[in-house]
């Protein structure tokens, strides 16, 4: 549900989570995509850092010029007013994925879970286009929902240790793609040679919370074409 | 300007690395904003250098560091006692004072504190990424080569010989933080208490609780007794931003203060720790005792300007 009124919540002197919504889904997750993008179109004096999310806008400040109340008004006004200009179309990135295999280590493994073929664990994951509902965990980590119920698959009951870079994954009704080395407990479906992180790129990530994500199947041998080109 | 060699790190220690402030606007794209887990060590000990307080300098995690003076620099040490001496002789933290060339700056292990901080004069070049001179360990950006330092590494400075005679510069003892070992820390309620029973505030407000050996710089784990949440609860909610300071319960009840290297996460926050209390985050070592005392905004608010104060008095005096 969307709340008739942002509830403000207090995280230390700092920092405001300004709360829209109490569930997951695209209409609260829009709402907070313009609250964000009006916040960062007409800086707040203060404001040093806005963190977006599933239902909530983070606004981190410097309390020594500015503060608490005045942020409220601030954000409350803003929120109030209407400017479609400052909201533009998301975007919608293509990403290849080599399935399965090396590439996939559970493909098999989900496909025997839900009673399917593994092309069809495929045929389901790419059939569906997938909003960027927030982006953390790791730099350039994008939360992607949501996964058709028939994918809908609980987490692996021993983490990895170690997810490759690359590595298109999926849990509950969620699919992520990991940007970075990292530990992780998903069930790894694909591999992606398309860089989701480069902090010496501007901008490091490809994707903005908002934007649009659709998989399509690649095999092994063309992942060339896709290592050396940008996005 | 002249940028020269200053310092080789002759042994590195568990873990020093190079960090400024940290890099703040990133955290839309997940890019946390690292830097100086104890800014305010930082920033005293960079103005005393005579650099800007937002500078970079190397933070020195519990012993070990041994660097080599590689050209006459003025240097100063501010933070956690890591009994450092300068070729052996002990050497005074919170001033600023001259190392020759040739000379060797070594730490030991902690008196007090956890963190020191080593700023030189002419500061410590490197390209920043993202703005900032930071290390991001987790993602190996930022700093150094994105890593800790190692022995062999050599880090230049900008002209340091316009910096020496900044030597001499003391921070006042009256206004340096003391590091008892036994914390408390003050925090403000939020974001959601609301999702803890009063016995569970009480016990959080009560109880003192033991740092772990588990603790990084993304998180000092707590040991103590369970936090439980209301009863009708899950053990996560929808995953939003956090930031630094701020006391997550997880799903075993015990408590996490969130340093510098996370930007989203999905467990309660019981309260946060204000501005005025977050440098002291990164003086707490592993087996110290921490309780936490609730405040009013207000007063968070004139606690930070009272430890504002001291590095404006400091500003005012190295003018």
């Amino acid at each position: 549900m969307l709340y008739d009124q942002p509830i403000f919540r207090i995280m230390g002197d700092r920092a405001l989570l300004v709360e829209l919504g109490d569930q997951i889904s695209p209409s609260i997750n829009e709402k907070v995509r313009e609250l964000f993008l009006k916040l960062d179109h007409r800086p707040l004096e203060g404001v040093v850092e806005l963190v977006p999310s599933y239902r909530s806008l983070m606004v981190v400040y410097d309390p020594l010029r500015t503060g608490l109340d005045r942020l409220r008004e601030e954000i409350l006004n803003l929120h109030q007013a209407t400017d479609p200009s400052l909201v533009p179309e998301p975007k919608t990135l293509a990403v290849p994925v080599v399935y399965g295999g090396e590439c996939g280590p559970d493909l098999e493994w989900v496909a025997n879970f839900h009673k399917i073929s593994p092309e069809q664990v495929i045929s389901l994951h790419t059939g569906t286009t997938y909003r960027v509902y927030m982006i953390g965990f790791t730099p350039g980590y994008p939360y992607l929902g949501e996964l058709p119920e028939a994918l809908a698959t609980p987490r692996r009951e021993t983490p990895r240790t170690v997810v490759p870079q690359g590595s298109v994954a999926i849990a509950q009704r969620q699919t992520g793609i990991y940007p970075v080395q990292s530990p992780g407990g998903w069930h790894i479906l694909g591999w992606t040679p398309i860089k989701l992180f480069d902090a010496n790129q501007w901008p490091p990530t490809p994707l903005e919370m908002g934007d649009l994500v659709k998989f399509f199947p690649i095999q092994k041998e063309e992942i060339n074409r896709w290592t050396s080109s940008k996005v | 300007m002249d940028i020269i060699e200053s310092l080789e790190i002759l042994f590195p220690g568990p873990l020093t690395t190079v960090q400024d402030l940290g890099r703040y606007g990133f955290g839309r794209y997940g890019v946390p904003p690292s830097g100086a887990l104890d800014s305010f060590s930082l920033r005293v000990a960079n103005l005393l250098a005579g650099n800007p307080e937002s500078e970079a300098g190397l933070e020195i995690t519990l012993m070990g560091l041994k660097v080599r003076v590689l050209t006459d620099l003025v240097v100063a040490l501010c933070g956690g006692d890591l009994q450092p001496c300068l070729n052996e002789k002990p050497f005074d933290m919170w001033c600023s004072q001259i190392a020759r060339k040739g000379d060797t700056l070594s730490l030991k292990a902690p008196r007090t504190g956890c963190r020191a901080y080593l700023a030189v004069g002419g500061g410590i070049s490197l390209m920043p990424v993202l703005a900032s001179k930071s290390t991001n360990l987790a993602s190996r950006f930022g700093g150094y080569e994105g890593r800790a330092l190692r022995k062999g590494d050599i880090l230049v400075s900008g002209a340091p010989d316009r910096h020496l005679q900044r030597a001499g510069k003391i921070f006042e003892p009256e206004s340096r933080p003391s590091y008892t070992g036994d914390w408390v820390l003050r925090v403000l309620p939020g974001p959601q208490d609301q999702d803890f029973p009063e016995e569970t505030k009480k016990i959080f407000y009560n109880a003192s609780f033991k740092a772990s050996s588990l603790s990084d710089r993304t998180g000092i784990r707590l040991s103590g007794p369970t936090l439980h949440r209301k009863e009708d609860l899950g053990d996560s909610i929808i995953s939003e931003g956090i930031a630094p300071g701020a006391i997550q319960v997880p799903g075993d009840a015990q408590p996490i203060i969130l340093l510098v290297e996370t930007v989203t996460g999905g467990y309660r926050k019981i309260a946060t720790v204000i501005s005025a209390d977050l440098p002291l985050l990164g003086q707490v070592k592993p087996g110290d005792r921490v309780r936490f005392q609730e405040v009013l905004m207000k007063q968070a608010m004139m606690a930070f300007q009272e430890s504002e104060n001291h590095i404006i008095m400091l500003k005012k005096n190295s003018g």
